[in-house]
Order: C-alpha cells, then structure tokens, then sequence
C-alpha cells in the first residue's frame, strides 16, 4: 500500500492541481456538486478550493443528516419526552438542532430526559437498564447509519425488550440527488459522489444520474488527494464528452456496496410514500420506516405523532444554501445571528454542514487576518 | 456524524455478536454483525456508530487516523469510542 506516503506528498498534490488547470476549459464555467457532508467539511478544512481555478465552483449538497431534517422532527420527537414521560436518546449532532422551543440540549437542560448516545445499541441498553420507562431512540442518518439502527431493531426483537422504540429519520441519498438534478434551478456539471454512504449502497445506484441526465460521478475518499483525484477524472468525462460512474475510492467502496448492511435495511425498514427534507421540499419514496413486523418497536406506529409542519425561521435562507443557490456566507443570519454557538439553522450545527465549515475555516481565517 | 473511526479486533467473545477492539491504546466494545464472514482477531475494521462496516488494512487504518486527526476530529473519534455503552457490564448501569 503506497496511499500513506503518497497522501503526505505535497508535489502529488501540485501534479493533481496543475492537471486540474490543464483539463480546464477557460472559457467555461464548472459547476460540481459534493454530496457528502464529509467531503464539505474536508474541502473547507483543506481549503481546497484555492488549488482549484477560479472557474470551477464546489456546490455543497445534501448529505449532512442533520441539515435535511425538517424543524418539525425534532419537535415531534420532543414531544413524546413529555407526552409518553419517555427517555429520548439520539446523537450530539442532533442535541444542538434548534426545534421551535429550543433544541433537545436546551430542553434536557430545562429538565427533559434526553440522552446523548453514540450507537443505537446504548438507546437499547438505555431500554434494558431502564425497563419502567420507554426509550426512544431519535434515529437519523443516510445508508451508512441506518444499518446499524436496523440491527438494533432486530436485536430487541430478538431480545423482547418492549420499551423500546424508534423514530426513524433516515433517509436516502439517491431520491436527494434526483430531486437536485430535477430542480430547474440546478445547473450542475458533474458529482463528486459520497464515500461511507457508498460502503453500503455501492456504486449502482448512481448509474441514472450517468444515463439519464448525462452527469459524471465520481465516488471519492476523503483524503485532500482522493478529491483533487475525483475532479480530475470528473473533468476528464467532461472533456471527452462522456457521462459514466467512476469509483476513485475504490480501496474502501465495493461496486455491489455491502449484502449484510443491504439485507439488513430490507428486512427492518420500507421506503416511505414521501418525506420532507428541509430545503428541498417533500421528496418521494426517500426515507426510510419501520415494517409493518416492527409496528412494537416503530414509535411512530406506537405513539400519536402529531406529523407537525413548521416552516423555518424567517431570515434564515437555510434551504437556498441546501440547493447551492446561496452560498452560506450571503445568508443574512451567517455569522451575525447564526453561528456555530448559537446556531439558528441546522446548516450551522454539524461539523459537516456547509454553514459551520465555512464559519470555521473561511469566516474566521479572514477574520483573523482583516484584525 | 458519518465518522468512522479505525480499530484493531483483540478479541472476539463466544456468543459472536460483539467483539473487543483497539483504538490508541483504548479498548471498547463493538457490533460486527455487519461484517460477512466475521472478522478475526488481529483484522482491523472501521467502526461507525458502533458497528464494524468494512475490514481495512493496517495501513489504511493508519491513514484514517491520520485523516481524523487532519480533519481535527480525532479526539471526537476517540470520545465516541470511549462512549459506547452496551459493551459494559450490566451493574454499571448506563446513565
């Protein structure tokens, strides 16, 4: 394996940058989407965008969970502390989403039961130590999570263990990426495709956006290298005229994904009819709920969900961000009232989101620098 | 969120769901139902929430750590590793 040294090698970096140059049509403007929060955070942090020509724009997409989640999950969510006096376990990214009384950090801090846990299976432990009361666990994530949510849910089957629940938010990458690509005001060139969601779903399930709408994708790593890599063959495509799905992270994503993480999803969860994301509106048949055989653990089959609609704050332009037609910094809120300390939109919550990346390396470096 | 944090399997108890791995001199306790067949002792993986998803080789781990720690992640990493609950025994309770 030569990729430790390789990586290290800034000359690899210059080559990938100068070949960039060279593949680029000055008189064109490239428009390249990163589905992954993952890559977001990576491309600011790397700032890699000052190794790119000025005429290539990164657009920043949905795949950061806890930017997609419409205000009115956490609220529901919320709800069931008080209404079922439930344990409500879910993941530090989600404990700073802001719902419409505060966010679930803001609420345990009032005196709510919530649980910051870092795998589903201690919202199941939480269940079993706790068997008075229920537990539900706030389930969010793309195909790479929801896998292990699966095996939670097969295990307290397995298990009986009848005070546990979930209220599943997880969703699906590729009805996202086919709602961009039939937005009118989306005009994008090529995708950079997603790394860890890929493990599992492998690179298939990309084929359409390469037939049908005549967009190279490249699945990549994270590595400052594996995306510089991924432009260039992406520009290749559009060079030669070609539009097909390429793997650049081929030493970690098999082309069929995983048949034990697949198996798991299809067994546990359905897809349903539709789903809102925020910013991007109801999609079809893009998240993922519970089967009908885990109607005793699916809180939302449990308990009286009230399905609460709550549009976002006013000010905040969260969902053209989302979209690529803001970018964070022309938000009226950013870095005024929405900031990663006191986040107004969930953009600004995740170390993936695309507001938080750019306050944390862009927004403060020029700040540093104008003092 | 989609971290996914390199481990070293030291040892896989009878009974098959969980195995022990090593992270920086740290051990927990992981899921690896999601790995087909199994992975041995001494194999490392990459752990999500939890879960082992996908065998890597030792150098590859060595990257990914390099990689968490460029991303300013690392400690976080470890945080979350160090988090895992439903490994421990159950008197120590989990609150």
């Amino acid at each position: 394996m030569k990729y430790v040294d390789e990586f290290r090698d800034p000359r690899l970096i210059k080559q990938a940058s100068e070949e960039i140059r060279r593949l680029t049509d000055p008189s064109r403007h490239y428009r390249i989407m990163e589905v992954c929060g993952g890559h977001t955070h990576a491309i600011y942090r790397f700032a890699l965008a000052d190794l790119l020509p000025p005429n290539i724009e990164l657009v920043h997409g949905p795949g950061c969970p806890v930017c997609v989640l419409p205000m009115g999950r956490i609220d529901e969510g919320l709800s069931l502390v008080e209404q079922e006096r439930a344990i409500l376990a879910t993941f530090g990214d989600v404990m700073r989403v802001p719902g419409r009384h505060g966010s679930p950090l803001e609420h345990q801090a009032r005196g709510a039961d919530i649980r910051m846990v870092y795998s589903p299976l201690d919202a199941l432990r939480l269940a079993q130590d706790h068997p008075d009361r229920e537990v539900v666990f706030f389930a969010i994530g793309f195909e790479t999570t929801a896998p292990s949510t699966a095996l939670t849910l097969r295990r307290a089957r397995e298990l009986g263990v009848s005070n546990f629940s979930v209220f599943s938010n997880h969703v699906t990458i590729v009805p996202a990426i086919r709602a961009i690509l039939d937005s009118p005001d989306m005009r994008l060139d090529g995708f950079i495709g997603p790394g860890h969601v890929s493990t599992v779903i492998g690179a298939r399930p990309y084929a359409f956006i390469a037939r049908d709408y005549g967009k190279p994708v490249v699945i990549s790593g994270f590595e400052p290298l594996d995306l510089l890599q991924s432009i260039v063959m992406i520009l290749r495509q559009l060079g030669a005229g070609r539009a097909v799905v390429e793997n650049q992270y081929g030493r970690a994503v098999p082309w069929d994904g995983s048949l034990p993480a697949l198996r798991a999803l299809a067994d546990v969860f359905e897809l349903r009819p539709y789903f809102e994301w925020r910013g991007l509106g109801f999609i079809s048949q893009s998240a993922l709920k519970l089967r009908p055989e885990y109607a005793p653990w699916d809180a939302e089959a449990r308990f009286a969900v009230a399905g609460v609609q709550i549009t976002d704050p006013k000010a905040a332009q969260c969902g053209e961000v989302l979209k690529g037609v803001l970018k964070p910094h022309q938000c009226k809120l950013f870095g005024r009232e929405c900031t990663p300390e006191q986040p107004v939109g969930a953009l600004m919550v995740s170390s993936e989101g695309a507001c938080a990346a750019y306050f944390n390396y862009v927004h403060r470096r020029t700040a540093a620098a104008s003092v | 969120m989609c971290l996914a944090i390199p481990g070293r399997i030291v040892d896989i108890p009878a009974g098959g769901h969980l195995a022990t791995v090593e992270v920086s001199k740290v051990r927990r306790t992981i899921n690896i139902d999601l790995l087909e067949p199994p992975p041995a002792a001494g194999e490392w993986v990459l752990i999500h929430v939890g879960f082992a998803m996908s065998r890597i080789s030792a150098d590859e781990a060595a990257e990914q750590l390099r990689l968490l720690a460029m991303l300013g992640e690392d400690a976080q990493a470890m945080a979350e590793l160090d988090g895992y609950q439903f490994g421990d025994a159950a008197e120590k309770g989990s609150s």
